[in-house]
């Protein structure tokens, strides 16, 4: 059960609470609570359905931030067997907004031989002193930079390089300046466009912005059903843009940033959905789609060429939203 | 306003007064210059490339300025001059996307941030894009990268060097996510480009920022910049605003980039010219 609730969530934490409430007592020995537990438990799916039915932009994007949903941590918990973080950029620090290492892909049938993967993602924290840690997931330039690392190295091993985007943007600090935030940024676009292996992005989070794109420019590119992608966050374009803040809901409206926008309009190739009421209420089934997703996009990629990998990869994005 | 006299290969370009105004100069026949509070008389700011006499405070300039300081007299031929900006995302906020285009269209009689071309270095043929701050601050759209792929394609088959003159703050918001996907989308195109072993040449004037710096303007095989241009990812305010402290004296300009080894050099406007020149000379293998 989430912890947290937003305020349109409401409405299921309380039926949430009373069926909690009856199991107590069902325990206790009173009986056809159990009856009245099921009704409950069907009302609340109901009330999920029709809230998640017609949630608007701004509640996705809260969503996309919310504070149990899973991180990129958690899904290589679920979806990995053996794997081995790695750190630091070999020049200056390790960025701990980014986690990134090697491991196989669990397999559901023993028969199936194990796929090695690369995964690199923003790492965002759960407790305070973690998510200062790992800087609310926003990377520095040194993150960009082990992540650059990684791919290099996975492409020497020819193993698949899997991203997983979750980061309010790139962080606008004077250090990141003064150590080249934005050669960091346009180097790791450069060297993920480049390499010859297979590279899967999934905005499993908030995708924002310059430090989204850095792991973004891949062979296909997904997103969980409930993330978001976007030039700006919904309150920044409020701020600049409309001049004020309380006009977030519509400027996020207006960014098309939600995953059924961004397949409209052929930005991203596939929409990963997730488990009814959100991610963040299962996260085991969440991590089973986005495996299942990750496993066919490598076996569709792995037979190819390393260089015709490199080169249809540069074809789809120099062509990406052509005006003509 | 004149430096030079330039063939006018523009067949929309609207022939409008101030369509050669540069930002930051107001109307009349005095100027004060930002740099060292002086007033100058505007024609001999015009006579020195718009840069301070005295303090050597470099204005910025137009488009339209910066070919004629760049490109032989006569030579530059304007291309992709027919790509519009669409407003696909029907984006409206203070105001309709649609009557910001409008409106910038007629002020600055261009139909994009960005002016795309080849002409004559000291007679040595170059594809370029040059940024227009005045159209939209410069930002980075879907036109603006359309103008830069389509340039580097043109580059990839006449075999020719490419400069870029940046001055943006960055990706266009207006056009949501796919602003943002012209940072790939150039990168990808330059990785194209990288295999006719051709320079490409960065060069970075007041301001360069946001999609853009993080994207093709940082990975120039020579890097250069203007004096004292801003160039950073983030903008002085919103990092002032996140970490809660004043920045250093300098921070975040060309002398501040060239120290912390982000870019080769730094270029007087009245030098640039002849030091692109020397640039293609040594690099090109002919
Ligand atoms: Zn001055």
């Amino acid at each position: 059960m989430a912890a947290y609730l937003l305020d349109f969530e409401k409405p299921i934490g309380e039926l949430e609470n009373k069926i909690e409430e009856l199991k107590t007592f069902n325990l206790s020995g009173i009986a056809n609570v159990d009856e009245e537990i099921k009704n409950l438990e069907t009302k609340r799916d109901k009330v999920i359905n029709e809230i998640f039915k017609n949630l608007n932009s701004w509640q996705i994007a809260q969503l996309s931030r919310h504070p149990s949903r899973p991180y990129t941590l958690d899904y290589i918990d679920i979806i990995t067997d053996n794997f081995i973080e790695m750190h630091g950029d070999r020049a200056f620090m390790d960025d701990r907004s980014v986690v990134g290492g090697f491991g196989f892909i669990k397999k559901d049938n023993a028969a199936l031989k194990p796929q090695r993967v690369l995964i690199v993602g923003h790492q965002k924290g759960r407790t305070t002193k973690d998510k200062m840690q790992r800087n609310f997931g926003m990377s520095n330039p040194e993150g960009y930079r082990k992540a650059q690392r990684l791919f290099k190295l996975a492409e020497k091993y020819l193993i698949p390089i899997i991203t997983l985007i979750d980061t309010p943007g790139a962080y606008p600090g004077l250090g990141a300046e003064e150590r080249g935030q934005s050669e960091a940024i346009a180097r790791s676009i450069y060297t993920l466009l480049n390499i010859k292996v297979p590279v899967i992005s999934v905005i499993i989070g908030e995708g924002g912005s310059g430090g989204a794109i850095a792991f973004g420019a891949a062979d296909k590119v997904f997103m969980l059903e409930y993330s978001i992608y976007s030039v700006i966050s919904p309150e920044g374009c409020a701020s600049i843009l409309y001049k004020d803040v309380a006009r977030t809901e519509e400027a996020a409206n207006a960014l098309k940033l939600t995953a059924k926008d961004l397949l409209n309009l052929k930005i991203i190739d596939g929409i990963i959905p997730e488990p009814l009421g959100g991610s963040h209420r299962n996260k085991f089934d969440a991590a089973a789609n986005l495996k299942n997703t990750i496993i066919e996009a490598i076996n569709d990629l792995k037979n190819k060429k390393p260089d015709i990998i490199r080169d249809e990869r540069i074809k789809k994005w120099i062509n990406i939203g052509r005006t003509s | 306003m004149h430096l030079f006299r330039l063939k006018n290969n523009n067949k929309d370009k609207k022939d409008k007064k101030d369509a050669g105004k540069p930002a930051g100069i107001p109307e009349g026949l005095w100027v004060k210059c930002p740099g060292c509070s002086e007033i100058i008389y505007k024609k001999e700011l015009e006579r020195n490339l718009e840069v301070c006499p005295k303090c050597n405070y470099h204005f910025r300039i137009n488009s339209e300025n910066r070919i004629k300081i760049i490109f032989d007299e006569g030579s530059f031929v304007r291309l992709f001059d027919d790509l519009k900006p669409t407003d696909i995302l029907d984006f409206k906020d203070t105001k309709k996307y649609k009557d910001r285009l409008k409106e910038d269209y007629e002020k600055t009689g261009l139909s994009d941030a960005a002016v795309a071309g080849y002409g004559l270095i000291e007679k040595i043929e170059a594809a370029s894009v040059i940024f227009d701050f005045n159209f939209m601050g410069g930002s980075m759209g879907r036109v603006v990268g359309e103008k830069i792929t389509k340039t580097f394609e043109y580059a990839i088959e006449k075999k020719l060097p490419v400069i870029i003159f940046t001055s943006s703050g960055g990706a266009r918001m207006q056009e949501g996510i796919f602003s943002l996907m012209q940072m790939a989308r150039t990168i990808a195109v330059i990785s194209e480009y990288e295999k006719t072993r051709l320079p490409y040449i960065s060069v970075l004037t007041d301001p360069t920022t946001g999609g853009v710096s993080a994207s093709f303007a940082s990975i120039g095989d020579i890097m250069i910049a203007e004096p004292k241009a801003l160039i950073g990812f983030a903008g002085p305010r919103v990092i002032e605003k996140t970490i809660h402290q004043n920045l250093p004296e300098g921070f975040q300009r060309a002398e501040y980039l060239l120290e912390h080894g982000m870019i080769d050099m730094i270029v007087e406007r009245k030098d640039i010219k002849n030091t692109i020149k020397n640039l293609l000379n040594l690099l090109i293998n002919d």
